[in-house]
């Protein structure tokens, strides 16, 4: 097995709460040696929300924390202090790359910029990622995922037409992770190709705005403004949700051809209805989707949601059941199969299951380690990677810089 | 049209296979710089007929959704089924770095061309392959729409989103967990390449759209045996608080809070309502420090968010946005298409690129780099490839085939 990728790229990271720090969790599970610089006066919003083990609360018990911080090391250092931010500078001289995700001008006010750190090396490649970017009128914007999402378009084009736009929480904490780790390990090779660093001003707003290209286009050219469909597809139907035998449950259904209509109608049995042609083609389904649905869900409601989805998918009917938490991590085949959480022991938790990365490397997958403990590497780091003595901890220590 | 200037990955070549699954990839790595060759086969790949289109005309060289997703990249047409476009591919990907496709599991290797194939012809090409549910398991072979993916990987989150009296719904038009799958090919393929820089070898990239999207609300099934309830996407409060409310002319995204946050959050705003008038005195003295959603009436809610809700609707989006700066609280408009394109922010950012259409004697604005790097932003170098486009270009000039051996294969269906 080769060696992991990114063994040997040393990375101060300053990222906190959620975008941040699965950005870095991809550099960590590829082999990087990241820093997470933290700080028992300002803890990293994940390890002081539920929700928690056992529902104890403490640093190190919980759950989002700790799945999304997998192979990082931990230094505890009160950045509001001076000394602090010297031991930071000193963290950017060791380091190859530095990380954050504060709003837009923070590391900059806190004399941590681009402009400071290039002074200490040259070569720095450093990453923010900041809401709205380090520059513009709403640069230094505060919000967390759901206001991002709510900005950036993708709120309008959810839920229902005759109900106000959906909910659907922070989901440009999903996009925002991805557009910054491309960037940043392009960057690294860019840097290893041509020996230039450079500063990536990410804004995880224009990030998110990518997801709704095509219908930016059509304000564009046509003039249009999107809005939501429900469910509805212009190429599908039936297309949708059909609930399933038991409590909430339900399996998503959507045929696209009069291959796959003929095929579900098989599996059904050929009941009388599916022989009217008002649902024989797919214009005339899409004319009457609402009785097409309903008559579905008829069917639907007295199936087992998984085992309605192999037999669908096995007949050639694209099919998926809506899962739980628990269907995703206990009982999903595919899941299973693919291994896709990772059993890991773990101080305070015992043994829990941290997510890997969604991409599987043949020649050198990821390698998975628990997350670390609040200040877990104080020593390690600031001894073995710093140089600092014995007396100089001791002194950080007594004056509160470090825990 | 811009000049192609120096981007993250200029020295590299990508052949892009894919079809809806995966052609975000190519346009993020022709973005950062790569010379992406798309390959369709020939008469146009079948995503070319989904909409929106140019001005409503139905026409493979007018899908804008086609023009969204393929930007900076050239095209040739290419049927790698015939043994001679096999071949054709097989001295394309001589010469290439990347080869991503969003084939049905087993058919790259059907054709002689599966990742042990690849790395034969050239032990440095890193082989990106994007499918429903992975190369392996149990579910392999079937099929993934995005409705699909949106159930079988995003299921959990979606049971969190509002309106649990209806089925779990998905964002709608086009499809959004395929956007995931293309990012996060990018990401796999950033790795590799880094890999390759110290290692010299290339390798297999196995991206799953299902593992893409399985996000969830992390972990009390794992520590506490809880599931939260349909619908129940914040927090679990006793009372129904808003979180949505309409405005003048929408929607705005706002809701109260209490302790510490208030004195920057629902303080100013209330300022702000007092200012006009719309705060009455209760309001003007509540208490915040004390006030949580976990310990107060339904009747507190329904008044303070009574006199919000009209306040609201005094203002557009727009105001409330600038409100929003002004005052540096949590208040964000649910923007619409039109919004973004009037933003601002964007626009100082320098975000929307004019990209050139000769052939429709237009220049339409596109959402351009998500990240203003120092030395090399992503850029679109140039427009979606029309149909066979760079055929004469790619396999004339480069390749040196004649004239007369591209009409043979032309009429052989073959380009």
């Amino acid at each position: 097995m080769s060696k992991l990728p990114f063994e040997g790229i040393k990375v101060a990271d300053f990222c906190w709460v959620w975008t941040g720090p699965t950005t870095t969790k991809v550099l960590a599970d590829f082999g990087a040696t990241v820093v997470k610089i933290e700080s028992h006066k300002r803890l990293d919003v994940w390890r002081m929300q539920p929700p928690f083990k056992d529902d104890q609360v403490g640093p190190d018990r919980g759950a989002v924390f700790n799945s999304i911080n997998t192979g990082k090391m931990s230094v505890s250092i009160d950045l509001s202090q001076p000394k602090g931010i010297e031991l930071a500078k000193k963290l950017v001289a060791w380091a190859d790359v530095v990380t954050d995700n504060y709003a837009g001008g923070a590391m900059e006010r806190m004399g941590l910029g681009y402009d400071v750190l290039k002074q200490i090396k040259p070569d720095i490649i450093m990453m923010s990622s900041a809401l709205m970017g380090q520059t513009g009128p709403w640069h230094d914007s505060p919000g967390y995922g759901d206001q991002l999402s709510a900005i950036s378009g993708l709120h309008e084009i959810s839920g229902w037409p005759d109900r106000p736009p959906g909910e659907i929480g922070f989901y440009t904490d999903f996009i925002a992770p991805r557009f910054n780790a491309l960037t940043l390990i392009a960057a690294l090779d860019y840097r290893r190709r041509t020996g230039k660093g450079q500063y990536l001003d990410i804004a995880q707003h224009q990030g998110g705005v990518q997801y709704v290209a095509p219908l930016l286009l059509d304000y564009m050219v046509n003039g249009r403004v999107a809005t939501r469909q429900g469910n509805r597809d212009p190429h599908a139907a039936p297309h949708g949700s059909y609930q399933c035998q038991g409590d909430d449950r339900w399996c998503a259904i959507a045929v696209f051809t009069d291959e796959e209509w003929q095929s579900l109608c098989q599996v059904m049995g050929n009941p009388a209805w599916t022989q009217d042609p008002k649902f024989a083609t797919l214009e005339k389904r899409q004319e009457n989707e609402e009785e097409l649905d309903r008559l579905l869900n008829e069917w639907t409601i007295n199936q087992d949601d998984m085992a309605l989805m192999q037999t669908l998918q096995k007949a050639g009917v694209p099919a998926g059941r809506v899962g739980t938490t628990q269907d995703q991590m206990d009982n999903d085949p595919q899941l299973l199969a693919r291994e896709f959480y990772q059993t890991r022991e773990h101080p305070e938790l015992g043994t829990y299951r941290p997510p890997r990365q969604p991409c599987l490397l043949s020649k050198t997958p990821c390698q998975v380690k628990r997350a670390p403990l609040i200040g877990e590497h104080n020593e390690e780091v600031l001894k073995g990677f710093l140089g600092l003595s014995d007396e100089e901890i001791e002194m950080l220590i007594v004056e509160e810089v470090i825990q | 049209m811009t000049e192609k200037t120096d981007g993250l990955l200029s020295p590299y070549r990508v052949l892009d296979l894919t079809d809806e699954k995966g052609l975000f990839c190519g346009k993020l790595m022709g973005d950062m710089g790569a010379d992406v060759i798309k390959i369709e086969r020939p008469g146009g790949d079948p995503v070319r007929l989904q909409g929106p289109y140019y001005k409503d005309e139905v026409d493979p060289e007018k899908s804008l959704y086609w023009f969204a997703m393929n930007t900076s990249k050239r095209g040739v047409t290419l049927d790698i089924e015939k043994p001679e476009g096999l071949e054709i591919f097989k001295k394309l990907a001589g010469t290439a770095d990347f080869v991503i496709e969003s084939f049905p599991p087993g058919t790259m290797e059907r054709l002689g061309i599966g990742y042990a194939d690849l790395e034969k012809l050239n032990p440095g090409l890193i082989l990106v392959s994007v499918t429903p549910f992975g190369q392996t398991g149990p579910f392999r072979d079937y099929k993934g729409p995005d409705m699909v993916m949106w159930a079988s990987g995003a299921g959990p989150f979606i049971r969190t989103f509002d309106s649990p009296d209806r089925p779990p719904f998905r964002v709608s038009h086009h499809p959004q967990t395929y956007f995931h799958a293309g990012t996060e090919a990018v990401v796999g393929a950033m790795v590799a390449l880094y890999h390759r820089g110290a290692s010299g070898e290339g390798q297999h990239v196995d991206v799953s759209i299902q593992e893409c999207v399985n996000w969830h609300p992390c972990g009390d099934w794992d520590f506490n045996k809880r599931l939260p309830k349909r619908g129940q996407m914040q927090l679990m409060m006793q009372v129904k608080v808003t979180h949505i409310w309409p405005c003048k002319d929408g929607y705005v995204m706002w809701r109260y809070t209490g302790g510490p946050m208030a004195r920057r959050h629902s303080i100013p705003l209330v300022k702000w309502m007092a200012e006009e008038g719309m705060a009455d005195e209760w309001l003007q003295k509540f208490e915040w420090d004390k006030f949580s959603h976990y310990n107060t009436s339904q009747e507190i809610i329904d008044r303070m968010e009574e006199q919000t809700k009209r306040f609201f609707m005094t203002h557009t989006k727009a105001e409330l946005m600038e409100g929003c700066i002004k005052y540096r609280i949590m208040l964000y408009p649910i923007s619409s298409t039109l919004d973004l394109a009037q933003s601002p922010q964007l626009e100082y950012r320098g975000f929307w690129t004019e990209v050139e259409h000769p052939e429709l004697d237009a220049t339409i604005t596109y959402p351009g780099k998500w990240a203003n790097n120092s030395e090399t932003p992503p850029v679109i170098s140039r427009r979606a490839p029309l149909i066979g486009e760079h055929n004469a270009e790619i396999y004339g000039q480069e390749l040196g085939m004649s004239n007369d051996a591209l009409e043979t294969l032309k009429q052989a269906g073959v380009i």
